[in-house]
């Protein structure tokens, strides 16, 4: 199963942190605000190709890498295209690992593209530029798929030491093709965003005063253009959760989600209108549920087996995690 | 080992109210009212903030500060840049100082 020893440190040390940092649960504090965490309509499909990576970025909640062997195969992608396709969604959000180095990212995207309004594909960009793969360049940009990569920082040190040595400038060369092709410019139809995450055991900053400040010194800098930024909190799961115990700011990290908790952001949870398939076919309420094996609504159920979107109002699985998207103004 | 400063007393920062409400009151607001944002950004009114801090040598300051500026998607070299500025400052200070020594000095030498 995917990345069990991952799942079991995370239960132990979920049971550390309660124990220790006095952390109320995050089901406790719902109903201490008359909250319930239940479905809205379901309009995003997430596809998770694998856990396979070519990076091993310090802050992943999937503990990706080169050594992982988990890939979604052909058949399985076979039944989500038929789930796509009986389903309807409005988005296809494909992520990883990095899914460019899943074999079947081409089928994927020809077969998906006529299926929804909107695909999207989350790239580390240092495997889609790796010299080999000039044809999905070609696909996604043919296709109009968004493009939403990582760009922790504009600090080159923050994001080698973040994402691994050299990725700052393999990044910037990524960004700069893709503006060539003529992702990322105003009311060229190709959307390109990038995704800022805090490279270290602390929240992210304002995101519209990032976004300023980040098209101000890409465009100065290196003359690069973006639609959009978001900025995402860490969630302390796999590598992260990992990192985080090793350098002992877990209760510390736990502390600040716990004390951001902000139940106004509920409301607009991911969690709500999005199910996310692994790369053996069975259903999460979230990309981070799936890092912790918290199946959909609690149930092992696997795509073959679902007629449409999940149903409204039906339950979503949580944990201690689910407070990194409820600190501040949330996380969606 | 016991202390003069414990961390744990920076989150108890908003008790000093607790005898004196109202001038606590306008304090709270003013200082809230300061960081946000206006013709400088809050990242911007942070690094100087951490820069202040390290001039007052104010150990609960280095610590809100250093976090704050890291929230704030300020990077090492950044914050390490504005604690040279503050260094420039007190250093040139002393320095500029320097001057009375020498006006005194020359008055008083042959």
């Amino acid at each position: 199963m995917l990345n069990e020893h991952i799942s079991n440190i995370s239960s132990i040390e979920t049971k550390k942190v309660s124990e220790h940092s006095g952390i109320e649960p995050f089901s406790r504090t719902l109903s201490r605000h008359g909250l319930k965490l239940n479905r809205n309509n379901t309009h995003t499909l997430q596809l998770n190709l694998g856990a396979r990576c070519n990076q091993t970025c310090r802050h992943c909640h999937l503990n990706a890498g080169p050594g992982r062997k988990e890939n979604m195969d052909a058949g399985i992608i076979s039944e989500v295209i038929s789930y796509a396709q009986r389903s309807k969604f409005e988005t296809i959000d494909i992520t990883g690992g990095a899914p460019e180095l899943n074999p079947n990212i081409g089928m994927l995207i020809e077969e998906v593209f006529s299926l929804s309004l909107r695909i999207m594909l989350r790239s580390n960009l240092s495997a889609l530029n790796d010299g080999r793969r000039e044809y999905l360049f070609e696909l996604l940009k043919a296709h109009r798929i968004v493009i939403v990569a990582s760009f922790p920082s504009l600090n080159e040190a923050q994001t080698d030491s973040q994402r691994g040595d050299r990725i700052f400038q393999i990044t910037i060369d990524a960004l700069k093709k893709l503006n060539a092709m003529g992702y990322g410019h105003e009311g060229s139809g190709l959307e390109l965003s990038l995704v800022s995450n805090p490279t270290g055991a602390f929240l992210p900053p304002n995101q519209a005063q990032t976004e300023k400040r980040f098209r101000q010194v890409l465009k100065r800098k290196w003359g690069i253009v973006f639609n959009n930024l978001f900025n995402f909190a860490n969630v302390p799961l796999g590598r992260f959760r990992q990192w985080l115990v090793e350098t002992n700011n877990l209760e510390n990290y736990m502390g600040k989600l716990y004390s951001s908790f902000n139940p106004c952001s509920v409301d607009g949870l991911m969690c709500r209108s999005l199910v996310s398939v692994s790369w053996d076919g069975y259903l999460y309420d979230c990309d981070f549920n799936l890092a912790r094996e918290l199946f959909m609504g609690g149930h092992k159920i696997h795509v073959s087996e679902m007629s449409g979107p999940p149903p409204p109002h039906s339950h979503i699985a949580t944990a201690d995690h689910c407070y990194t998207c409820t600190a501040g103004s949330g996380f969606t | 080992m016991e202390t003069y400063y414990k961390p744990e007393d920076l989150p108890k920062f908003e008790e000093i109210g607790k005898d004196s409400p109202k001038l606590a009151q306008k304090f709270f607001e003013y200082y809230g009212a300061v960081f946000a944002e206006g013709e400088l950004t809050e990242r911007e009114k942070s690094l100087i903030a951490l820069a202040v801090a390290h001039t007052v040598q104010c150990p609960y300051c280095i610590d809100a500060y250093t976090q704050d500026c890291l929230e704030k998607g300020s990077n090492l070299a950044e914050m390490t840049e504005a604690v040279h500025v503050a260094t420039a400052i007190r250093g040139g200070s002393s320095l500029v100082h320097g001057v009375q020594m020498r006006n005194i000095a020359e008055k008083m030498s042959m």
